[in-house]
C-alpha cells in the first residue's frame, strides 16, 4: 500500500469507511501514527524530514479531530460520497425539531435569567439524548440505507444541536462568575 | 572471544555521543535549569550552591548587567533599573498592564512593530511590546530576560563543560502567540538554539508522570508568580495527551503580595508613594505571605524613606478573605477546562500542583475541596517544570531514552480573523492539537476589489475589540472580478511551539498572489540593529565565533542524521545513483565542515538537505506504514 498526504482520513488509520467505527481502535491508530511521525522524533534529524513531520503530524490532527467527532466524521463521510450537506443553502426544517429548538431556546434563557444549574443541567441532559438519537440515525442511514439525502438533512440537524450545547456550556461558564 | 556488536534498530552504531542539552524554567520570580545526567534529571546549581536564580536584572550606569540574588539586594535601592517579574511584560503593550501607576519603572510606550513582512503593509492598530528606561538605556523585555537565560546557559556550559546542543523553554500553557514569540526571541538573543517551547504543567506532568509511571486523567494547577494554568492530560501507555488547558497569564503570586500592599496602604494611611518605597513594601508584603503559609500571623514592620514607619499584623484570615477571589478566579478556570475536556471532578484520578504559589494554605485547600481529593505535592513545585523540561530536552537533542514516551500538546486559546461588521471569524478553536494547520476561503466584497487586508486575532471572544490583534496584513494582487467571486485561502499553521504562521492565496483565477506572515512582536528588524549595535565590538566578534560555531554543530549533525539514515534505509530505499549523490553532497560538506567559512558550510547544508528530500520521504512512508502495521499485529494479538 502507498501512503501519501492525500489519501482518505479512513484509510489513513485503516479503517473501513463507515459512519460506525470502533473509536478505540481510531486512538490506537493515532497514537501509533504520531509516535512515528511526530516533530519531537524529528527535532536532531534533516531540515527536509522535520518538515515531512510538521506535514504528517498535522494531516493526523486533522485526520483524528474529524473521525473522532460524530457530526464531522458524517459530513466527510458524505463528502467522499460527492454529497454536499446543503449546510448553509438549505434551511428547510421539519416544523417539530423547529419547535422542540425553541422551546430548549427559551428555557435556555430562563435557566440564564435565573441562575438556575440544575435547570440548565437538565436541558443538557435532554439535548444529549436528541444527540445520541441523530446518531442512531446517521448510522442507519450511512451505513445501512446508504440514503445520503437523508443523511444529509441529520447532519444539518445535529450542527443544530451542537451548536445549541456549546451555547449551554457558555451559559455554565456565565453563571460561573 | 572477541564478540561482534550489534546496534540496537534505529540508533547509531557508532559510539553514541551524549548531546548536552538543558530545559529552562524562565519564571517570573525565579529562574532555574536542568538536565539529564546519566539518566537523571537534575536542576543546576551555581558556584554558591544556589539552584534558583532569582528573575531580578539590574543595569548600572558602567553599562554593567547584574542578574539574580545580587540584583534582588538593592531592588528596593535602584528600583527604576532593577527589573522584577518581567515575565509580565513578555509580548505585551503598556495598555495590557493594569497597575503601571503602581510600578516603579519608567516605561516607553514602543511604536507598533506592526508584523508584516514582504509586500505586507503595517498598520497602527497592533501595538508593540512595552518598553523600560533604564540608566543604560530603553530595554526591552526580551532582551531583559535574555540577560536572565544569558545567565542560565553560561552556568550550564560551565557545569557540563561543553557547548549546548539546545534548550527546551518553558512557557506557560496560557500564553498567548506574542508571549511565545518573545520568549523565543529572548532565548535566541541568549545564544540558546531552541529546541521546543514546552507548555510549563505538561512539563510538570511528563516529571510526574515518569517518576511515578502514572496512567490516567491528571490536573496540573500551575499557580506562579505571575501566571496561573490549569491542564487536563490524559497518561496512557507513556503518551501524555493534553485533553484541555485553561488559565490566566496576569495571575500569580504577584497579585497575593499586590492585595498585602493595598491593605497596608489602607491601614497605615499612606499614599502615592515613590519607587523606593512602593518597591520596599512589595518586598515586605511577599515576607508576609511567605510566613503566612507556617504561621498564624505575620509583623510587617518598615520605615519608610520619609521617616514614617509602618508597623502591622496581619493575619491568615485577613490574608485568606483579600485573596478569596484571585483563588476563586483559578478555580473557574479550573471547570472551564474541565468542561471543555467533557470531563467531571470525578473523573480526575490525581491533581499535581505546581509553583511557589501553590504552597499557600488556601490555595491547596481550596483546590483539594473543588477536587474532592487531597493534592499531589511529592516534587518540589519549584523544580518539577525545569526538571520536566531537561527530560524533553534530553530526547529532543536525540539522546534516545529507554522508555519511549509521545506528547501531545494543545493551542490554549482559539484564532481567527476579522470578518465583516468587527467580528471574528474562529479557523482554529482552542485545545487543538499541535501541529495543526486549518484553511478557510474567504472572498472580495465590492466590485474590482484588488486587494484585501487580513487581521489576524487570538481569544475566545466574538468582537475583534475583545480578542488580541496578532497581525495584520494586505494581500495585493488579486484580480480585479465582480464582488464575491474570487476565492481567498487563507490557511493558519500552529507549528509544535504553538506558534502562529498565516498565509493567503487567491485561488479563483488561477493566478496565484501568496504571502507568508509570521507575526513578530517587539523585535523587528530596526529593534534587532539596536541590540546589536548595542553590544560592544567584543561581544560581536563573540556572536560571529558563535555563529559559525552553531554552522559547525548543525553541519555535525546532519551529517550524522544521514550517516544514520543511509545505514538504516539506504540499501532498502535508494538506487546506487541517488545515493552516490547523496554520498557526494555528504563529502562536500565533510571538507569545508571544520572551516573558518560560514558561507560554505551554510550551502553545503542546504546541498545535502536538498538531495536528501526525496529519501527523508520515502523513510516516512516505511515510517508510516510500520505504525500502522505495527498497530494491525496488535489487533490479532488482543
Amino acid at each position: 500500500m502507498k501512503f501519501d498526504l492525500q489519501q482518505d482520513f479512513f484509510s489513513l488509520f485503516d479503517l473501513p469507511a463507515n459512519f460506525q467505527i470502533d473509536t478505540s481502535v481510531l486512538e490506537q491508530s493515532y497514537r501509533a501514527l504520531q509516535a512515528q511521525v511526530h516533530p519531537d522524533k524529528f527535532t536532531h534529524l534533516s531540515e527536509a524530514e522535520r518538515r515531512l513531520s510538521v506535514q504528517w503530524a498535522t494531516r493526523a490532527n486533522e485526520a483524528y479531530q474529524t473521525l473522532r467527532s460524530p457530526l464531522n466524521r458524517a459530513r466527510y463521510l458524505l463528502s467522499l460520497h460527492g454529497v454536499d450537506t446543503q449546510e448553509e443553502s438549505n434551511t428547510a426544517m421539519p416544523i417539530d425539531f423547529l419547535m422542540q429548538q425553541m422551546d430548549w431556546r427559551e428555557a435556555l434563557a430562563d435557566a440564564k435569567q435565573t441562575k438556575n444549574t440544575d435547570a440548565l443541567a437538565e436541558i443538557e441532559q435532554q439535548v444529549q439524548n436528541m444527540k445520541r438519537v441523530l446518531e442512531q440515525e446517521l448510522a442507519r442511514d450511512l451505513d445501512n440505507r446508504h440514503d445520503f439525502v437523508a443523511a444529509s438533512g441529520i447532519v444539518r440537524k445535529l450542527k443544530f444541536i451542537e451548536k445549541l450545547a456549546e451555547e449551554i456550556a457558555s451559559a455554565f461558564d456565565e453563571l460561573d462568575n | 572471544m572477541a564478540l561482534l556488536q550489534i546496534a540496537e534498530p534505529g540508533l547509531s552504531a557508532a559510539p553514541h555521543q551524549h548531546r548536552l542539552s538543558v530545559g529552562i524554567d524562565l519564571g517570573t520570580t525565579n529562574s532555574l535549569v536542568a538536565t539529564v545526567r546519566n539518566g537523571i534529571s537534575t536542576v543546576l546549581k551555581d558556584i554558591d550552591g544556589s539552584a534558583l536564580l532569582p528573575s531580578v536584572v539590574r543595569y548600572t550606569e558602567d553599562g554593567k548587567v547584574h542578574v539574580g540574588y545580587t540584583a534582588q539586594a538593592v531592588q528596593s535601592d535602584d528600583p527604576q533599573n532593577t527589573i522584577i517579574s518581567v515575565k509580565r511584560f513578555m509580548g505585551r503593550g503598556l495598555k495590557d498592564v493594569g497597575d503601571v501607576g503602581n510600578l516603579p519603572y519608567r516605561f516607553v510606550e514602543a511604536a507598533s512593530t506592526g508584523s508584516g513582512q514582504a509586500t505586507s503593509t503595517s498598520s497602527g492598530q497592533a501595538s508593540g511590546m512595552l518598553q523600560l528606561r533604564t540608566v543604560a538605556g530603553v530595554k526591552s523585555p526580551v532582551e531583559v530576560s535574555a540577560e536572565i537565560l544569558k545567565v542560565l546557559r553560561e552556568r550550564a556550559e560551565l557545569s557540563l563543560g561543553g557547548e549546548l546542543v539546545g534548550a527546551v523553554i518553558t512557557v506557560p500553557a496560557y500564553f498567548d502567540d506574542a508571549q511565545r514569540q518573545a520568549t523565543k526571541d529572548a532565548a535566541k538573543l541568549a545564544g540558546l538554539n531552541v529546541l521546543r517551547l514546552l507548555n510549563e504543567p505538561t512539563a510538570a506532568a511528563i516529571a510526574y508522570g515518569l517518576d511515578n509511571a502514572a496512567e490516567g486523567v491528571y490536573a496540573v494547577y500551575d499557580l506562579g508568580g505571575g501566571t496561573f494554568d490549569i491542564s487536563i492530560l490524559k497518561l496512557s501507555k507513556g503518551v501524555f495527551e493534553v485533553l484541555a488547558t485553561n488559565g490566566d497569564s496576569a495571575l500569580g503570586g504577584d497579585d497575593f503580595d499586590h492585595r498585602i500592599y493595598c491593605w497596608i496602604l489602607e491601614k497605615a494611611g499612606l499614599s502615592a508613594l515613590g519607587a523606593h518605597d512602593t518597591r520596599l513594601l512589595l518586598t515586605h508584603a511577599r515576607t508576609a505571605k511567605e510566613q503566612l503559609t507556617n504561621h498564624a500571623q505575620a509583623q510587617i514592620t518598615a520605615v519608610l524613606s520619609g521617616g514614617e514607619l509602618v508597623d502591622l499584623a496581619l493575619t491568615r484570615e485577613a490574608f485568606y478573605a483579600m485573596t478569596q477571589n484571585l483563588v476563586a478566579r483559578t478555580l473557574q478556570a479550573t471547570r472551564r477546562a474541565l468542561r471543555d475536556a467533557k470531563l467531571a471532578v470525578l473523573d480526575i484520578k490525581g491533581v499535581v500542583m505546581v509553583g511557589g504559589s501553590t504552597r499557600m494554605p488556601q490555595v491547596q485547600q481550596a483546590v483539594g475541596e473543588l477536587f474532592v481529593q487531597t493534592p499531589l505535592n511529592n516534587l518540589d513545585p519549584d523544580k518539577v517544570v525545569a526538571l520536566g523540561a531537561s527530560i524533553q530536552a534530553n530526547v529532543l537533542a536525540g539522546n534516545r531514552s529507554a522508555d519511549d514516551w509521545l506528547l501531545l500538546d494543545v493551542t490554549p486559546l482559539s484564532l481567527g480573523i476579522e470578518t465583516m461588521g468587527g467580528l471574528v471569524e474562529k479557523i482554529i478553536p482552542r485545545n487543538s492539537t499541535i501541529p495543526t494547520a486549518r484553511a478557510q476561503e474567504f472572498t472580495t466584497y465590492k466590485d474590482g476589489q484588488t486587494a484585501m487586508s487580513i487581521h489576524v486575532l487570538q481569544g475566545e471572544r466574538e468582537l475583534v475589540s475583545d480578542c488580541r490583534s496578532l497581525a495584520k496584513f494586505e494581500l495585493r494582487g488579486i484580480p480585479a472580478m465582480v464582488a464575491g467571486s474570487a476565492r481567498i485561502r487563507v490557511t493558519f499553521q500552529v507549528d509544535a511551539d504553538g506558534l502562529l504562521s498565516v498565509s493567503a492565496r487567491e485561488t479563483g483565477s488561477g493566478t496565484e498572489a501568496s504571502i507568508v506572515v509570521k507575526p513578530s512582536y517587539g523585535l523587528n528588524n530596526e529593534e534587532i540593529t539596536r541590540m546589536l549595535q548595542d553590544s560592544s565590538q567584543h561581544a560581536r566578534d563573540d556572536m560571529l565565533a558563535r555563529a559559525l560555531r552553531e554552522q559547525q554543530t548543525e553541519a555535525g549533525q546532519l551529517l550524522e542524521a544521514v550517516a544514520n539514515a543511509l545505514e538504516q534505509d539506504g540499501d532498502a530505499l535508494l538506487d546506487a545513483a541517488a545515493l552516490a549523490r547523496i554520498r557526494g553532497s555528504m563529502d562536500a560538506l565533510h571538507a569545508v565542515q571544520h572551516g573558518n567559512d560560514h558561507q560554505a558550510i551554510k550551502h553545503a547544508v542546504e546541498a545535502l538537505n536538498q538531495v536528501t528530500t526525496e529519501f527523508a520521504q520515502r523513510r516516512m512512508d516505511k515510517s508510516v506504514t510500520r505504525a500502522l502495521a505495527g498497530h494491525k499485529l496488535s489487533d490479532l494479538e488482543s
